[in-house]
């Protein structure tokens, strides 16, 4: 088992070097094949450590929440590089050649830093690991070299760097709140910390836990600090995009989630729950609001993805043993639903060359495939049956509602709703609409394309995003049931 | 009877108020040169008090990272800044919403409610200085106020890194006994943060032909 995660951890950091060295149309297959053995190393965990957490020398260790967390990030890397073998157009000559290049390399380098997050022990570490992810996706967010990308990349890497400032500050105030226990020198590991934190000083994980909310739910895209977020989902690649969306954000909120793994045992549960409560709503809020009233299709993606974040910190906050799994599955079933959806809008983007959706009409016809697909991903994050989301979602309402405070789950279903709405709204006008070819007066500045799908490489790896969200969905493995099962009670509060 | 700091304690404090007051003269300082310079001279005293904290606890590990940090943050990081000036040759004065004073008054607004907010945490502890503590948090507040307060691409870069040179104080007081791995790990990143940085800032001079970033505002909504 060690050996495997050692392997984990190194694989995407080799394939990142090798693509850097090899012809594109080579990379292209490698990246498919490493990406999907990494998936397959991840479901192998989900297996292998059952029951048990494995520890490799000091530096890596894999409990059922890592696990978690990685089955999600491996999953969109294998997702994501079946896309980009479809998607990604390399222009002939030196220029062409060099983009590739530096495209592969970033891809497999930014896809390791999130696969090596969830697995590193200690909370150092892992803001090593989640600021190596912020310097990489910048540079990626840059890469179209456009007007737009620079705008984006530029805010991105000033907000998300301040935001990883106060992380580490948190960090070191979590390392100060040990010293009261364990002495001046010792190492910020998940098992010491856990082992003590009852005893560390009430005020100054207060503090560190709430700086720790704010920094990484800078790079989460909670409410007040998400406004990086849209702009620099919209502006880079599309393959970029849907890692940011389904795997970045989601390993920000699992270095939360360590946060308050050790919080509730020093505070008790009631105040970190209202401290996600309080983000949480905002960002459900304002992220169903803005889902009203978009244009570019990308941007709508990724203020779905705020609102799933918002989810995120609403279920956390409601505290109960089955909101939690609930939360914890629909980390998974969101990096598919959501990676799934940015392919299609990626195969969109390519047929018709704009993401303005005002221009877009007839996606049906122009894309029978991907279009449906896109359709039905749509429907998946909007939390309809049958797909995996409707159950994570269902879970957490549910256990919301056994709350004390169940008013919240009311809201949080109101919010939700909303926020199908102008998510499906803007997809059935764009994809669903009729073809603007058949129309006497189509509007003169809708495109009118060829019909014909994009490449059957994104077809492909969107059926694959689909079929693991209709799995999660009509029938749970018992063994990721089991995980996460696990993972609930390894977050829970001490008795 | 009055508790005395001993000498340790003495003298992070005071190299940690130098590194705010730095942190105040590059809020006042006009020229964007002279404001890199600041950047220098306060990474300067946070190697200063590196070497300091090594010396005084025998943590041989904490000379390297003093070296490193010398190297990197007093010479490098702003020799490259500086040759971006050069480059851009526009622009040389930085750019301020508000006026110097106001300014000034705000950091210090804020930079008392940082004292105070540590201070309102009542821990004391013998071996390590709470007050440095204190003060790197207010260097990290006023760190934000200088970024929001300018829009230029080089003010709003100095403003970070001098607000990680804020964490490492609060780091080299209260975590000097991290293992080096760790203390590694973070200059590390520290210096691809800095070198994305330069290169995100060239993209943008390239692109806008200005270090200013008033007209980043085409993505909205």
């Amino acid at each position: 088992m060690s050996a495997l995660i050692v392997a984990l951890a190194i694989a995407p950091l080799v394939c990142a070097v090798v693509t850097w060295f090899l012809p594109v149309r080579i990379s292209k297959y490698l990246t498919v094949v490493v990406g999907t053995l990494t998936f397959v190393g991840a479901l192998t965990l989900l297996s292998g450590t059952a029951h048990r957490t494995v520890s490799v020398g000091s530096v890596l260790r894999v409990d059922s929440l890592s696990v978690v967390f990685l089955l999600a990030v491996t999953f969109l890397y294998a997702a994501t590089a079946i896309f980009t073998k479809g998607y990604l157009k390399v222009e002939p000559g030196s220029r062409g050649i060099r983009y590739g290049r530096r495209f592969y390399a970033g891809l497999n380098l930014f896809c390791w830093s999130l696969v090596v997050a969830p697995l590193v022990n200690g909370l150092a570490l892992l803001w090593v690991a989640i600021e190596i992810t912020t310097v990489v996706s910048a540079l990626l967010v840059a890469i179209d070299d456009t007007q737009g990308a620079s705008e984006a990349a530029w805010k991105y890497v000033v907000l998300a760097s301040l935001g990883l400032g106060i992380a580490l500050f948190a960090t070191i105030l979590m390392y100060y709140a040990g010293t009261s226990v364990f002495g001046a020198a010792y190492n910020l590991s998940y098992p010491t910390l856990l082992k003590g934190a009852v005893h560390f000083h009430p005020d100054v994980v207060r503090l560190a836990f709430v700086l720790g909310v704010l920094g990484y739910g800078t790079k989460m895209g909670l409410v007040p600090v998400h406004t990086w977020l849209p702009d620099a989902h919209s502006e880079a690649p599309t393959p970029i995009s849907a890692l940011l969306s389904g795997a970045l954000l989601v390993v920000s909120f699992y270095a939360i989630l360590r946060f308050f793994q050790i919080a509730v045992r020093t505070l008790g549960p009631a105040f970190p729950r209202d401290v996600l409560l309080i983000f949480g709503v905002a960002t459900l809020l304002l992220a169903s609001l803005y889902l009203l009233s978009q244009r570019d299709m990308k941007r709508l993606l990724a203020y779905s993805s705020v609102e799933h974040m918002g989810i995120l910190a609403v279920g956390m906050s409601f505290g109960s043993p089955i909101a939690i799994f609930g939360v914890l599955l629909h980390v998974i079933a969101h990096a598919a639903a959501k990676g799934t959806a940015f392919f299609g809008v990626g195969s969109v983007v390519r047929k018709f060359g704009t993401k303005d959706m005002t221009k877009i009409r007839g996606g049906i016809g122009a894309l029978p495939w991907s279009g449906a697909l896109l359709v039905a991903s749509v429907l998946a994050l909007s939390a309809m049956p049958p797909f995996g989301i409707f159950r994570s979602e269902f879970l957490i309402v549910y256990g919301g509602l056994s709350d004390p405070r169940d008013v919240v789950a009311a809201i949080f279903v109101v919010l939700v709703t909303l926020a199908f709405f102008g998510l499906s709204w803007f997809t059935t006008q764009t994809m669903l609409s009729p073809d603007s070819t058949n129309v006497l007066e189509a509007a003169s500045d809708t495109i009118v394309v060829v019909k014909g799908e994009v490449s059957l490489w994104i077809v492909a790896s969107m059926v694959i995003g689909l079929a693991a969200l209709v799995l999660l969905g009509v029938h749970l493995p018992s063994q990721l049931s089991e995980l996460l099962h696990r993972a609930a009670y390894e977050l829970r509060p001490p008795r | 009877m009055y508790h005395v700091p001993s000498t340790y304690q003495g003298v992070t404090a005071g190299m940690a108020v130098l590194v705010l007051l730095s942190e105040f003269a590059m809020l006042r300082a006009p020229l964007l040169r002279s404001q890199v310079r600041l950047y220098a001279f306060q990474s300067l005293v946070v190697s200063g008090l590196a070497a300091f904290v090594a010396a005084s606890k025998h943590i041989d590990e904490l000379y390297v990272l003093a070296g490193l940090s010398l190297m990197l943050k007093v010479i490098l990081v702003p020799g490259l800044v500086l040759r971006l000036l050069r480059d851009a040759d526009t622009d040389l004065a930085g750019s301020s919403v508000i006026g110097t004073a106001s300014a000034i008054l705000i950091a210090i607004g804020v930079s008392a409610f940082g004292f105070f907010a540590i201070g309102s945490l009542h821990v004391s502890s013998v071996s390590l200085p709470t007050s440095a503590l204190a003060i790197a948090c207010a260097v990290v507040l006023v760190a934000f106020v200088l970024i929001i307060l300018r829009t230029d691409v080089v003010s709003q870069a100095i403003g970070f890194f001098s607000l990680e040179n804020g964490v490492s104080v609060a780091s080299l007081v209260v975590a000097s006994g991290l293992p080096l791995i760790v203390d590694v790990a973070f200059l590390f990143d520290l210096l691809v943060a800095v070198v994305v940085f330069g290169v995100i800032m060239r993209v943008h001079h390239m692109r806008n032909e200005t270090l200013s970033t008033t007209e980043l505002d085409r993505l909205r909504g």
